[in-house]
């Protein structure tokens, strides 16, 4: 079970994730400093340690929307967040399939900053409203990168079998 | 069925005789593009050969572009070291396809890569920038990709499991009206289809208004395609697309024209007729809130800006001359100009372009992403607007999450810069 700590609209763009004027910080252990950044409160309380690990952020459509930055994704990855949204924008879902940040989609999904949810292999359930969302499975060919654990290791495993040894 | 023209560049460069949309395939790369961030693949570079016992070597380092645009010259000690590592990485990988900070062969990206011919009909593209949508203008499959996906790239040669996508063809008809162009019909387009409607999904240009489009504007809507969501802008390759090419590219080798076929099958068809468009502008603070004109004129704006990856080429910069040319930006409004590139800066130059722009009062800035991204050289006050040719508006874009921007066309910009507020440009031209 995990917390809802924050509960946002439709097309968060990466500029609201992570802004552009960040964007010369590129380690993913330097990114969590700015989640949010432009969101003073909502910031403050990532940087305080006030969200603890495994909460959740609840979206609805086309979240990470926009650019490419990777930053968007480690930012959020440094706190531990899962996000559940309705839908994500298609860099954003492949960035987080490849760092490894838990993404769950699921159409309709509502809840409110605070609901205790249930992340299920199938669905989401929240405890708070007593309501089910049924989840929607990621394809197979980008499940095979989250059980390589990463695209880092999947890419390291494909190397080794072309260059190495051969 | 036959294929469309993505369906046809992934089947060749998976090797196969044929994809469907649907399918994973593990497409080889044609050219693989990155700018400043290129910092962070190199990171991640790194880490994919850390422990193999392997020398970390890019797969093929003709096939690798890398220029810097985001943040030219460097705004910070940060990035320039980060740019400086990238230098000593493409001295070390023998990297060809380097810009740096030049006034020559310098630019952004999204028209270094067409102008230099780097990219031919047919290609598989990858760019760690989501506007690398851009490059279908020339044929291209061409997608944005994260950086850690761009280091697997660079390792391995290939995109690793591609599911190949579904395409929506729009069929764009009639001529534009005077003062109505291509940045008008995406802008247009996004609003029909919202920011979310073109997930996944290729968006293939096609009818008589795409024909005689000119590069420059093809590159245009192919550019924004990703604000609908799109993975990919593709304009079947056509007599236009060799002529740049040849022309102003100056490529001499072998240029294959690939075409969908004509029962290749699409996911919808969308019909437009722009010879009745009137000039469109995204309000705050998402892409596909688009107005016509006239629900917007009227509106103060503080900063115009003419250029970026979608509106700084000749004919953009053409356009703002010749409704600014002996004339002068309204008081309390500034004008920021960024040609799209090092080329471009210098035909306009040559052309007289920018002593009409200066002499009106804008600020003719080094080619470069400028303030499109928040990051420096034109951010915006507390509360104030800009009204830019650039490709978005999200809260916060231009480094300030309390102002706003709107999007436009070049005509818009120009002429809104003379009065102050958002102008339409076909009353200027009736006067």
């Amino acid at each position: 079970m995990a917390t809802v700590a924050f509960v946002a609209g439709d097309d968060v763009s990466t500029d609201v994730i992570y802004p552009g004027r960040y964007m010369a910080t590129v380690l993913p252990a330097e990114t969590p400093q700015f989640a949010f950044a432009d969101n003073a409160e909502l910031n403050a309380r990532l940087k305080a340690g006030q969200i603890p690990p495994g909460s959740l952020i609840v979206a609805g459509k086309n979240f990470g929307c926009g650019s490419s930055r990777e930053q968007a994704v480690s930012t959020l990855k440094g706190y531990d967040l899962t996000i559940v949204a309705e839908s994500f924008a298609r860099i954003f879902m492949q960035n987080a399939i490849n760092l490894g940040l838990q993404v769950v989609v699921a159409p309709g999904v509502q809840a409110s900053a605070g609901d205790e949810i249930d992340v299920l292999p199938d669905r989401v359930m929240n405890r708070s409203t007593g309501n089910a969302t049924p989840t929607v499975r990621l394809p197979e060919a980008r499940q095979a990168i989250i059980d390589a654990g990463g695209l880092i290791a999947y890419t390291r495993t494909l190397l080794l079998q072309r260059r190495g040894r051969g | 069925m036959g294929m469309t023209v993505v369906e046809k560049n992934l089947a060749r460069a998976s090797g196969k005789s044929a994809v469907r949309a649907g399918d994973v395939v593990e497409p080889r790369v044609d050219l693989a593009m990155s700018h400043e961030n290129a910092a962070l693949v190199i990171n991640q570079f790194l880490e994919v050969f850390h422990g193999t016992g392997l020398e970390p070597r890019v797969w093929d380092p003709s096939k690798i572009a890398i220029i810097f645009d985001h943040r030219v010259p460097a705004e910070s000690s940060k990035t320039a070291t980060n740019q400086k590592k990238v230098r000593e990485f493409v001295a070390a990988q023998g990297i060809t396809r380097f810009h740096d900070i030049r006034g020559d062969s310098g630019g952004i990206c999204h028209q270094v890569l067409p102008e230099n011919g780097y990219v031919r009909p047919g290609y598989v593209v990858v760019g760690t920038d989501s506007h690398t949508t851009t490059h279908g203008a020339l044929g291209a499959f061409s997608f944005g990709i994260g950086a850690t996906e761009m280091a697997s790239v660079w390792a391995l040669g290939g995109a690793v499991n591609v599911e190949v996508p579904a395409s929506i063809k729009v069929v764009v008809k009639g001529l534009f009206p005077p003062m109505v162009g291509p940045k008008d019909l995406i802008l247009h387009l996004i609003g029909m289809l919202t920011a979310q409607g073109a997930n996944y999904r290729v968006i293939e240009f096609h009818g008589d208004a795409i024909s005689r489009m000119p590069t420059s504007g093809r590159l245009v809507i192919c550019n924004m395609a990703v604000e609908a969501g799109a993975t990919s802008g593709i304009v079947p390759s056509d007599k236009e697309t060799l002529r740049y090419l040849r022309v102003s590219a100056g490529v001499k080798d072998n240029i294959d024209i690939v075409l969908p076929d004509l029962d290749a099958e699409y996911e919808r068809v969308i019909d437009v007729d722009v010879s009745h468009l009137v000039p469109q502008v995204a309000c705050p603070h998402t892409v596909d809130n688009v107005r016509p004109i006239d629900e917007v004129a009227g509106t103060r704006v503080h900063q115009i800006v003419i250029g970026s990856c979608t509106n700084g080429r000749l004919d953009d910069l053409e356009v703002a001359a010749r409704i600014l040319r002996g004339k002068n930006v309204a008081a309390g409004t500034r004008m920021l100009v960024f040609p799209a590139s090092g080329r471009i800066y210098a035909q306009a130059l040559e052309r007289g372009l920018i002593g009409d722009l200066l002499g009106a009062g804008a600020v003719v800035m080094n080619p470069g992403c400028g303030p499109c991204l928040g990051v420096h050289q034109g951010a915006l006050g507390d509360g104030e607007t800009a009204l830019s040719t650039t490709n978005r508006n999200f809260k916060g874009r231009m480094g300030n999450p309390s102002a706003e921007v709107y999007l436009c066309s070049p005509a818009v910009a120009a002429a809104s810069a003379l009065t102050g507020v958002v102008t339409d440009p076909r009353k200027g031209a009736q006067e």
